[in-house]
């Protein structure tokens, strides 16, 4: 992929690989940590935590349902539980177990999947999690967080235990742009501004907070300042920021590798209407299944480029001229 | 040598089943809807779990962590739980009533947020033996000794979970887990041989999943009794006992419904009169011998 780079971002570790380094750093801090995998641990990365921690790893096979019984069943009886998976696998095989026995007696359960959004590429649309952000959130008690790379994917993995509750992390398979310094401040709940900008806001998570960066850049040698905003926390949104946005710039697009009904964009502008409500537009996966390709193949195909960014920006700021008379 | 249980303790244990029994109708009519039958079929194995010196609780400490836990995965069936839950001392008594009121613990089924002692919220089928498994897998990392006891139904091992949690209990060696199943041969809409004819032969599944199975007749407390103090004794695998069991414990007006023993109907006052009339007289001897013991695909 070549997002981010004619900005100078340079590609770091997959996120799945931070959080599996996180995890097991986690493991020898805490011992009342149990991991639990469906089969997939070199995938999700939760072999990382399996190789020191043998005794504390349960892998279930190839049944998550069970594995979120298992979960719940593991915190009920007092253990601090991950469970990892594909986030289509987990969130959709797995829903009514997660709605029954993790979010409805509100279990300090923390759930990551792997392999989200389009930009796995070859495997193709059956391992792609495009619907994960909309189903986790749509689940009362649940606190739902995507990072954009790998220091934020370590922040927020070690901020997710500071929760008594369950959250849902989202992990991306390829390698993706640093965004961050190893040591900058990450509060779940709490929208990070990367760029200042008076005429647009971009609101992304995940991988499109590059692609945001890289379309702020587009804008500003076209003369127009988008403010840009990490929203790596979907649910328990950082609804102040989101006002703040729309008050200061008048128009905001928001960017997520997932779709379209349900995720950040929804929840951005619901905050949005209910504080002050401006002209919108959205990026995202449009009422479709993806196809196999390869990651940036599939991006371009999918309307998930830096250039689509730009294009919505245009809109949403015209949209926001005209409502000004101007 | 498995322990042996004096007639004198059967009698009292007999004597409380049809005080609940008596619990479980009136406070299913008063609420207007609920499982009478499927909280009845499973009664007597409760009487033995929780009054047999089986299972080790505290009432009043719920969650003392080397309790034994029961996980009631055929949530359906709590109104029988919450009356073995008052005679235990969880709570007043006079709460029963309360079932499915707003603002009552007692909710329709089983929420573990409510009400202290209850080890699950379930009422979506499938689901309470992975829940077990994982309390049995705790358990084993925290070296605790407690164990842990799984109510499930007949039909709810058409779901798919249930032999998912089956296969990694046995590849866990959770020799701590044991489930029962209350073989009441009766689902929603139909008898189990009707609706889902494959899951006989269900005692050779069990065993080839790789549990030590025990097949028992639900009603008879020396059964219920012997099944489960086997499985106090050592094994290396998880256990099953299925108990073969009458939905709606063999009173008339659940055995006159021949399509589902009135399932999660409430009996009306009168058919509610008949049967507390017929539990004043009940013969367990008769119960026990109605019981369907080997069904046939």
């Amino acid at each position: 992929m070549n997002i981010g780079k004619k900005i100078g971002l340079s590609y770091g570790p997959p996120t799945r690989n931070a959080f599996g380094e996180a995890l097991r750093e986690i493991g020898h801090q805490n011992e009342n940590l149990v991991v639990l995998d469906g089969d997939v641990g070199n995938s999700t990365r939760t072999n990382y935590f399996r190789d020191d921690f043998p005794d504390r790893f349960f892998n279930v096979g190839i049944a998550e349902s069970n594995m979120i019984g298992v979960a719940s069943g593991m915190w009920a009886a007092g253990k601090d539980v991950l469970a990892a998976s594909f986030a289509c696998f987990l969130m959709c095989n797995a829903y009514d177990q997660i709605r029954m026995s993790i979010a409805f007696p509100r279990a300090n359960v923390k759930l990551v999947g792997s392999h989200s959004g389009i930009s796995i590429g070859e495997d193709g649309p059956s391992q792609m999690g495009i619907e994960d952000l909309a189903l986790a959130s749509a689940l009362p008690n649940f606190t739902v967080i995507f990072p954009a790379d790998a220091p934020s994917a370590k922040s927020a993995t070690l901020a997710m235990f500071e929760i008594d509750g369950p959250v849902y992390l989202r992990t991306m398979r390829p390698e993706v742009p640093i965004i961050y310094q190893d040591d900058f401040d990450f509060q779940i709940g709490k929208a990070n501004q990367l760029r200042d900008g008076s005429d647009v806001t971009l609101i992304a998570c995940g991988l499109m907070v590059a692609a945001s960066l890289e379309a702020a850049q587009v804008l500003h040698e076209e003369g127009i300042e988008a403010r840009v905003l990490d929203m790596h926390t979907i649910k328990l949104l950082d609804i102040d920021a989101v006002e703040h946005a729309a008050r200061r710039t008048g128009a905001i697009v928001t960017a997520e590798e997932h779709v379209l009904h349900g995720g950040l964009g929804a929840a951005v502008a619901q905050a949005v209407t209910n504080r002050f409500p401006v002209p919108m537009g959205f990026v995202g996966i449009d009422n479709t299944y993806a196809e196999s390709g390869e990651p940036e193949e599939l991006l371009e195909k999918y309307g998930l480029m830096p250039e689509d960014i730009v294009e919505k920006a245009h809109l949403a700021i015209n949209k926001k001229l005209a409502l000004r008379g101007v | 040598m498995v322990k042996q249980v004096s007639q004198e303790k059967i009698n009292q244990l007999q004597r409380t089943a049809k005080k609940l029994s008596r619990q479980i109708i009136e406070m299913t009519t008063k609420a207007g809807s609920g499982h009478p039958s499927s909280s009845l079929s499973m009664i007597d194995i409760l009487m033995v779990l929780y009054f047999g010196e089986i299972m080790h609780y505290r009432p009043d400490e719920p969650d003392w962590p080397d309790r034994d836990r029961f996980i009631l995965s055929k949530g359906h069936g709590v109104p029988g739980l919450y009356a073995v839950m008052a005679e235990a001392g969880y709570f007043d008594p006079n709460l029963l009533m309360s079932l499915r009121e707003i603002g009552s613990p007692l909710e329709g089924h089983p929420n573990m947020r409510m009400l202290p002692g209850l080890e699950a919220s379930t009422g979506s089928l499938g689901q309470g033996l992975s829940i077990g498994l994982g309390h049995a897998l705790a358990a084993r990392v925290d070296k605790s000794d407690y164990r842990v006891y799984v109510m499930i139904g007949d039909g709810e091992a058409d779901e798919g979970q249930i032999w998912e949690a089956a296969m990694s209990a046995s590849k866990f060696k959770a020799n701590n887990l044991i489930a029962i199943l209350d073989y009441n041969k009766f689902q929603q809409t139909g008898a189990v041989r009707d609706v889902m004819p494959a899951l006989e032969p269900l005692v050779e599944k069990w065993i080839s999943f790789g549990w030590a199975v025990y097949e028992i007749n639900g009603h008879d407390y020396r059964e219920i009794f012997d099944a489960l103090h086997s499985t106090r004794k050592a094994e290396d695998r998880p256990q099953i006992i299925i108990a073969h069991t009458l939905k709606g414990h063999g009173l008339s007006p659940f055995e006159k419904d021949d399509v589902n023993r009135k399932h999660g109907k409430p009996l009306n006052e009168e058919e509610k009169q008949i049967a507390l009339e017929e539990l004043e007289n009940y013969d367990y001897g008769k119960t026990i011998s109605s019981v369907e013991l080997r069904p046939t695909r």
